[in-house]
This record gives C-alpha cells, sequence and structure tokens, in this order.
C-alpha cells in the first residue's frame, strides 16, 4: 500500500501541491486526472522518491521514503516499474538491452534467463522480434509499448503510468489501455495513471481521484465520478472551457 | 552600487554553487567507485570513446604545435647560434606544458562536449529519471565510468602528444632547419629528465577529472529543452577549458616546489 500525507512541494517558490492526502490500496489501479501543469507527474514522481518534498510524508509498504537517500532509495525504487511519458528508452541501447536493463542491474540471473524474460515482456506487449532495433527506429506507440516491457519486466509490486496513451492514436491508445488491464489481471500489480484521456481513466481505473490546485478534489469510481454533481468535476471530464456556459442535457453521454 | 553589488554577490554564490556540485560529485564518483562493483564494461567503452577516438585530434595537435615550435625557436637560436638547443627547448615545452594543456583543451572541446550534451539530452528526455526509477544511480552508471575512462586515457593520450610533438620537431629541424639529428636528440636527452615527462603526466590526471566532473556535473543539471542541452554543452566546454588553464599554473608552480627543476 502507497500513502500520502500531506505532501508539499514547489518548484521556484510556486506552490504545485499544496497538502495532499491520498491512499493507493494494493492490487488497485487509480487514475489521477487534472489540469496540464496541475501536478499529476509531480506526484506520480514522489511516489518513488524520484522528487523530495518540502513537507509530507510518503510511506510505502509502511516505510516512509521520504528521508531515504539515493541509496537507500534504491531497493524501494525496485518494487516500481516506471512507464514515463516519452518511454524515457535509453538511446545508445537497443530495444532488448533496453528491457533487458533492469533485470541485468540485479546481477543475480543468468543472460539465458535474462533473455527468456526480456523476450516474454516482449510478448506481453505485442513487440516480439523487434528486440534489435534503436529507439530512433520505433514509432511513439512502439516506444510506449517499449517503456511497457521495461517497467514491467522485473516483476514489480507497483506500476506507475506517467500519461500512458498522450500522443497515440486512438486505436494505439485503446492497446495500450488494454495492455495495462492486461498487466493488471496477469501480474496482480498495483497500478497508479496520471492521465487526462478520460477514456483511458474510464476504461483502466479502479479509482479515479482529481487532483485540482495542488490538492486532491474529488475520488471515486469511474461511476461516482461521472455521476458527481460537483462543477469542477463535470467541467474537466466533459472537456468544456467553462461549465457555465454549458447547456444542460440530460443526454449527455461521456464516453 | 546596490545592483553592481548584488550581481556580484550572485555571481560569487553561484559559482560557489557550481564548484559544490561538481566537488559533491567527484566525491560520490569516488565513493561509488569503493562501494559498488566496477562497471568494467562501461568504463571501457568509454575508453574507447573517449581514448582512441580522439587519437587523430590529439596526434594533429602535438605534431603540429612541435613543428611550429622548432622552427620558431630554430629561426631565434639562429641568430645566437644556439641552434643544437632546439631540441631539448621543444621537448621541455612539449612535455611540461604543450602537450598536457593543449591535449587538455582538445579533449575538453571533443569529449566534454559529448558528455554534456548526451547526459543533459537524457536528464531532458527524463532517461536519468527512468535509471533512478530502476535503483540505479546515474553517478555508477554514467559518471564514474567516464570519470576513470578520461583518469587513464587522457595522461596516454597526452604522451602520445608529447612524443609526436618531439618527433615531428625533430623532422623540421632536420630537414627545414638543417639542424644535425644526432645533436637534436643528444642534447634533448642530456636537458630533460623523467621528471619533465612526470610533471605533464600528472597534470593531465588533474585535467581529465576536471573535464570529466564539469562535463558530467553540467550535463546532470542541464535546464530543459534543447536550449538547455546547448548551453550545458558549451558551459562544460568553457568552464573546463579555463579550469585547465588556471589550474596549470598552479600545478606547475607546486611540482616545481615539490619537485625542483
Amino acid at each position: 500500500m502507497i500513502r500520502i500525507e500531506s505532501l508539499q512541494k514547489s518548484f521556484q517558490g510556486s506552490p504545485v501541491l499544496r497538502g495532499v492526502d491520498f491512499e493507493i490500496h494494493d492490487g488497485e489501479t487509480v487514475v489521477i486526472i487534472g489540469q496540464s501543469g496541475g501536478g499529476k507527474s509531480v506526484l506520480l514522481k514522489h511516489l518513488c522518491g524520484l522528487l523530495k518534498p518540502e513537507t509530507g510524508h510518503v510511506w510505502v509498504d509502511d516505510e516512509d521514503i521520504v528521508p531515504l537517500n539515493e541509496r537507500r532509495l534504491a531497493p524501494i525504487r525496485r518494487k516500481f516499474g516506471f512507464l514515463f511519458q516519452g518511454a524515457a528508452l535509453f538511446d545508445s541501447l537497443t530495444l532488448f538491452d533496453n528491457v533487458a536493463f533492469p533485470l541485468r542491474e540485479k546481477r543475480s540471473l543468468r543472460e539465458t534467463e535474462v533473455a527468456q524474460r526480456v523476450e516474454e515482456a516482449l510478448e506481453i506487449v505485442g513487440l516480439t522480434g523487434a528486440g534489435h532495433k534503436k529507439p530512433a527506429e520505433l514509432s511513439g506507440g512502439m516506444r510506449k509499448r517499449a517503456g511497457l516491457a521495461r517497467a514491467v519486466v522485473g516483476t514489480p509490486k507497483y506500476l506507475l503510468y506517467d500519461e500512458p496513451t498522450t500522443g497515440l492514436d486512438p486505436i494505439r491508445a485503446d492497446t495500450i489501455n488494454h495492455l495495462i488491464l492486461r498487466l493488471r489481471d496477469r501480474l496482480r500489480v498495483t497500478g497508479v495513471a496520471v492521465t487526462h484521456d478520460m477514456a483511458s481513466a474510464y476504461k483502466i481505473a479502479d479509482r479515479i481521484a482529481m487532483l485540482h490546485e495542488g490538492r486532491i478534489h474529488a475520488v471515486g469510481t469511474p461511476a461516482e465520478i461521472q455521476a458527481s454533481p460537483d462543477p469542477l468535476v463535470q467541467q474537466f471530464i466533459r472537456g468544456v472551457a467553462d461549465i457555465s456556459q454549458e447547456v444542460p442535457s440530460g443526454n449527455t453521454t461521456l464516453h | 552600487m546596490t545592483a553592481l553589488f548584488t550581481r556580484l554577490w550572485q555571481a560569487l554564490s553561484d559559482l560557489l554553487s557550481q564548484f559544490g556540485g561538481v566537488l559533491l560529485l567527484f566525491l560520490d564518483v569516488i565513493a561509488t567507485t569503493f562501494i559498488r562493483r566496477p562497471r568494467w564494461k562501461e568504463t571501457i567503452e568509454q575508453m574507447y570513446k573517449i581514448g582512441w577516438q580522439s587519437q587523430a585530434v590529439v596526434i594533429i595537435t602535438g605534431a603540429f604545435t612541435g613543428m611550429v615550435f622548432a622552427v620558431q625557436t630554430g629561426l631565434q637560436f639562429h641568430k645566437v647560434k644556439m641552434d643544437t638547443a632546439v631540441g631539448p627547448v621543444v621537448a621541455i615545452a612539449m612535455l611540461r606544458e604543450l602537450a598536457p594543456v593543449l591535449t587538455g583543451l582538445m579533449v575538453a572541446g571533443r569529449v566534454g562536449a559529448a558528455i554534456a550534451a548526451e547526459l543533459g539530452t537524457m536528464k531532458v528526455t527524463e532517461q536519468l529519471d527512468a535509471l533512478r526509477s530502476m535503483g540505479t544511480s546515474p553517478t555508477d552508471y554514467l559518471a564514474a565510468p567516464r570519470f576513470w575512462a578520461l583518469v587513464v586515457g587522457l595522461p596516454m593520450l597526452t604522451a602520445e602528444a608529447m612524443a609526436c610533438g618531439i618527433f615531428a620537431g625533430y623532422l623540421v629541424a632536420a630537414s627545414m632547419l638543417n639542424i644535425d639529428g644526432a645533436y637534436y636528440w643528444h642534447n634533448m636527452l642530456k636537458f630533460t629528465a623523467a621528471k619533465d615527462v612526470l610533471a605533464g603526466l600528472i597534470k593531465s590526471v588533474f585535467f581529465a577529472a576536471f573535464i570529466a566532473m564539469i562535463a558530467c556535473h553540467k550535463g546532470f543539471h542541464a535546464d530543459e529543452g534543447a536550449e538547455g542541452v546547448g548551453r550545458a554543452t558549451t558551459e562544460a566546454v568553457v568552464v573546463s577549458s579555463l579550469t585547465i588553464l588556471i589550474a596549470n599554473f598552479f600545478i606547475a608552480v607546486v611540482f616545481n616546489t615539490i619537485v625542483p627543476i
């Protein structure tokens, strides 16, 4: 379980997180929604200690990771897989070596075992046979899938997805959504995704949390969020610039 | 006036902050080297990129510096009938100053820029965060192999530049200045000693550490976007080149105090 307590973070004097309190339970997939530049990715990076807050705590399996230095954070971070927005594949390595990286860093596996697990991970994301390619030779969707393969190859307990479907066409985006669901069911991982793609959020989330002005503004299941009377939530999920200008419609469908 | 002092204070605190950052990175590299298992594969790869692939630049720099130095000193010494002193003068200059400094500057330009650009790009494309998210320290995986590759490789390149400069100076002296080759070598060996070679090689070890740490620090702290990477690259070259030139003086003074000429 991950527990976030009174998390505050600012950059160059501008507060981004103003006291976030939230819990992520084992086995669930939580989607964090909110405006662009609202601190969603910042919050995600706090979960595995990539950023340090000014105040507050992040408990991962009952251990507060905020006071830990980089060396002591390393074993905690190995519980996580992280899909970065741009996939963040290492340019100098082939796709195979990228996916093999977290396994080779453990230094406890034989190369034949590494190769087998990499092939399995590539198969899960539908990239069998593409292991010899460099990241520059891959399309955006393939890079995202390769990033996902690298995130899951170490069989992490927690998977963090930063904008998993951004920049992809609807079909590719849906492929990623299916992959996330498949990973949750197959590997039983706890997932936290940051997105403003509501179609994706409804599809993959067990719970949706809305981050607004540096705080968690609303939390609920996809159905609860869709039915929420909160004007801010409605404005965001409908994607309207000014909710007061929207003509109410009883037949509005959100999918 | 107050504004001037504020700007000066800001510049001084920026300088101290940069110096502190580079020093902390250096200490982290040393600690990592002793705590973690050595990364031989990455270090050898970097030695190939940094050392082997810099040879052409270093050979040309060393050779032409030796040649021009032989021509200039030869023409001047000819006026006072000291032509045979060209050998020792070229050798001492190449061993103690020209080879270490010019090799350091060329490598700062070629390798320092490449390191800062590569690590800067990794920073802005979140590849450094990706490394950290997998429990791998960027210091361990990226900075330490580059540091050791430079610390081992730059003295070798400097030795190569020394040899090329002295030999090219000999060719010029013998062919263009009509100096007897035997006198060139004899006088050179008479007036040079192992400590002259050592003075140059010790300098190059310091220069290697400066280039590696400044370039890695600039890359790791590059600002967002292409402009940020460009600025980090430029700063890496400028700061490491200036550091080499300034440190050269102090290292020479300290070395001459410890090992008198």
